[in-house]
């Protein structure tokens, strides 16, 4: 936290004054001596620490060109990640003129963070609870509904879902539509018709589950994993069989090797990920029953490689010291065979997590090409305030670099693999530790990043907060929330609490940084009009110049933005954007559940710094999409 | 130099004040005779409108209303079954504020009561078998000293842990059209 130190030598009136201001000054910078104040991400109050490197050679995406950007197939737009599209209509010189074409409304107010999917001429969504799925017929004027099914979640559900009742989007295959329902089923129907093919259920919510994550399919397998870090939940991801529904295999997150699929295939690159049944043995006794790491988050694909990479959520309880040892295997990311589930190879981003540092954000495949040379990477704008570059042939960490205010920790021992945590920043049992930098919902969340291969940039929606942190014990009892800490968020360096920021992973450095009020909790869209996409929580939805930064356009929608936009090409053969508007998430949650921010640790952290927006934004739930030359 | 004061004296004092100003329910320790703890409650309607015409309803209050230990008993209470995850300090998160003058369900002892023993549709668990009645009514008193619905000096006056509010005795009752909104 930044803050000015008092000059002692101003507005003197008297020896008792000047008295006065030089002890306050005294007192200040004692207290303060941790802190250290920068407005550019990337800064952090300790030295920099070696893990903070350039690459050699140049980030490429070899099949870029190649790809059809018409549709958008997935959330991610392809197994890499890039959430880019090759779409040029929409540009610099005509930005000017994009205007709403037409919008639909889905009915539901609550945080709707859904990617919508355009596969031939519809468009597909999925609303957050009761997660009703809509087919709308972009060929026709106003895209009328083709067909709408309503899964029937259980109401009780709601109980159990952290961070407001979102749902990310559904997955496309074969003519089915693949989604999940808070009350954990997933789900396949008909595309043409709305007509339901296979339901499989796959958890409880008595036992605090739920599901809230886009589906990825990959050859003929769905891939699906829960939520219920803060319940208690035991993690996992599933792999079912995409025309049947038939679950093939399970990956749990913690317990025997037996159990998270660790067998013979299982090369972790680091001495601390190797042992047999770490998974219980890094636990105190039964801890790992109840100890979090849902797949809730996104998940790539390399085919050349036949792994699906994805991370795992922060450990329960939040309270680190009712659960010594490195907690695996959450907080880290998995490289997995998705026929089998057998796991390659792991790295824990935060062992023995302290912060709810979740580590299941999005995995940016890219090749990294030096001296004749490509070696695949995996790029992660990670949860604990760094930007990772990992090999992903094995999870060898290239660099770790901060981009955003970091006081938790020190970098990363390049040797171990490991994180370096600050231990004045620890969580101690009824004690408050102050300033610890990034907050909980991390330097970013689940909002992803996009990537331009036109500019090599990254485009991170990103928070700016730091925290204070109680731990308290709390006692498990199923069904309800295991957390144990008291939390208050405060805006970072510089006073705002968000970020769009373009970063360049080769240079490891910020490029240009646009500083926004509130965290910037949507997704982002790349194009080839070098252009980049994002929402703000009041509302605002922009366009930006991808290499200078500059807002070039921006509308205010009827709701805060937390979804992810994307770029298709419709029947007409215009460029549309379209992004849902409706405010919520977690700290949303502060606007949809109307919570009284008297209490500053409202909705687990939230209650000081969102308290304004229940006065920029009310609930809602409308998808905008926008054109220059389309109808 | 002044004297100091005898213990003889002081507990006459106490003893005063009580009787004059009927505060020893607030200092009250009562230990739970088996059985029944607090009224039975029946027939919660969660609603003010009655078929017919309006009836009076019975609202049956909370034991420990005016009772120090017993509003103190909900606040451990609160944070030993978790209602904090869900509520935080008041504030709400998953769960809807109980500070403010919203209330879905009835903010009437009998009915927060109800609530807490039977669940509710949209995400309250029921928390049958797990409390006795005379731990609910501890949450019920404390859950209303939150809103201001109990007597002030029997709320705690600080708290140990991270304050993340003014104290319960300094909250205010809200209207139902105000909100905790600055």
């Amino acid at each position: 936290m930044c803050l000015p130190l008092v000059d002692g030598a101003n507005g003197s009136r008297g020896p008792n004054m000047t008295l006065l201001w030089i002890a306050a000054a005294t007192l200040s910078a004692a207290v303060l001596s941790s802190a250290a104040c920068s407005d550019r991400p990337g800064a952090s109050s300790e030295a920099p620490s070696s893990s903070a490197r350039s690459l050699n050679g140049a980030l490429t995406w070899p099949e870029a060109d190649a790809a059809d950007d018409g549709p958008w197939v997935m959330a991610a737009k392809n197994y890499r990640s890039t959430r880019y599209s090759g779409l040029d209509e929409i540009n610099l010189q005509n930005v000017s003129r994009l205007r709403v074409a037409w919008t639909f409304s889905t009915g539901v107010v609550a945080g709707h963070e859904a990617a919508p999917l355009v596969i031939g001429s519809t468009m597909y969504l999925v609303s957050p609870f009761p997660n009703l799925v809509f087919a709308l017929d972009l060929s026709q004027p106003g895209a009328p509904m083709k067909w709408r099914y309503d899964p029937r979640p259980l109401s009780a559900a709601k109980g159990v879902a952290c961070c407001d009742a979102v749902n990310r989007g559904a997955a496309y295959w074969n003519n089915l539509i693949i989604f999940n329902t808070l009350d954990n089923r997933t789900i396949a129907l008909d595309a043409a018709t709305g007509v339901p093919r296979w339901e499989t259920p796959l958890g409880d919510i008595s036992l605090g589950e739920s599901m809230t994550m886009a589906p990825l399919v990959v050859k003929e397998k769905v891939l699906v994993g829960n939520s219920g870090g803060e319940f208690g939940v035991r993690g996992w991801l599933a792999g079912l069989d995409a025309a049947t529904g038939r679950l093939l295999w399970r990956a749990y997150s913690t317990g025997p090797d037996s159990d998270v699929l660790i067998g013979p295939s299982f090369r972790p690159f680091y001495p601390s990920d190797r042992g047999k049944d770490l998974g219980v043995s890094t636990w105190p006794a039964d801890a790992w029953k109840i100890g979090g790491g849902g797949a809730w988050g996104w998940l790539s694909y390399d085919p050349q490689l036949n792994l699906v990479y994805y991370g795992t959520a922060n450990p329960g309880p939040w309270n680190p010291d009712q659960r010594p040892g490195d907690n695996k295997w959450t907080s880290g990311v998995f490289a997995r065979n998705p026929d089998t589930g057998e796991a390659h190879w792991f790295y824990q981003w935060s062992p023995h997590d302290l912060f709810d540092h979740d580590g299941v954000n999005e995995n940016i495949l890219l090749e990294l090409n030096a001296s004749g040379t490509t070696r695949p990477v995996l790029v992660r704008p990670e949860r604990n305030g760094y930007m990772y570059v990992l090999d992903r042939r094995t999870g060898e960490v290239l660099s770790a670099t901060p981009f955003a205010h970091i006081t938790s920790s020190h970098g990363v021992d390049l040797t171990t693999g490991r994180l370096i945590v600050n231990p004045q920043k620890t969580p101690v049992r009824g004690r408050v530790v102050r300033d610890i930098c990034p907050s909980a919902p991390g330097a970013k969340d689940w909002q992803p990043a996009s990537f331009s291969p036109r500019t090599g940039w990254l485009y991170v929606p990103h928070n700016n907060l730091c925290m204070d942190f109680e731990s308290v014990d709390v006692s498990y009892i199923a069904g309800t929330p295991y957390v144990g800490a008291n939390v208050v968020y405060r805006p970072g360096p510089g006073g705002h609490q968000g970020n769009l920021t373009a970063w360049d992973p080769v240079a490891a450095r910020a490029v240009w940084s646009i500083n926004e009020r509130y965290p910037a909790w949507s997704g982002t869209v790349a194009t080839a009009g070098d252009l980049v996409f994002y929402g703000t929580m009041e509302g605002w939805f922009k366009a930006v110049n991808a290499r200078t930064g500059e807002i070039v356009w921006q509308f205010k929608t009827g709701s805060g933005i937390i979804g992810q936009p994307v770029s298709y090409r419709g029947p007409d053969g215009h460029q549309y954007i379209a992004v849902f508007s409706g405010v919520g998430g977690w700290p949303g949650a502060v606007v949809v559940n109307d919570l009284d921010t008297r209490d500053a640790t409202a909705a687990a952290g939230w209650g000081l710094t969102m308290a304004p927006l229940q006065r920029e934004t009310r609930r809602g739930g409308t998808l905008y999409v926008f054109t220059v030359e389309g109808s | 130099m002044a004297r100091p004061i005898g213990l003889i004296t002081s507990l006459a004092c106490t003893g005063a004040v009580c009787l004059v100003t009927f505060s020893c329910e607030r200092e009250a320790r009562r230990f739970p005779a088996p059985g029944q703890v607090g009224p039975r409650v029946e027939a919660v309607r969660l609603t003010s409108l009655s078929a017919g015409g309006s009836r009076p309803t019975g609202r049956e209050r909370s034991p420990f209303q005016e009772n120090a230990y017993g509003i103190s008993e909900g606040k451990r209470l609160f944070s030993a079954f978790n209602c904090n995850g869900c509520h935080a300090n008041g504030g709400g998160g998953i769960g809807p504020a109980l500070m403010d003058a919203a209330w879905i369900y009835g903010h009437g002892p009998d009915q927060i009561f109800t609530s807490i023993v039977q669940g509710r549709p949209d995400g309250m668990p029921s928390f049958a078998e797990r409390l006795t009645d005379e731990q609910v009514w501890q949450l019920v008193a404390y859950i209303q000293s939150l809103s201001a619905q109990t007597t002030r000096d029997a709320a705690a006056g600080r708290t140990d842990d991270l304050a993340p509010m003014p104290p319960d005795l300094r909250l205010e009752r809200l209207s139902p059209r105000q909100t905790g909104h600055r």
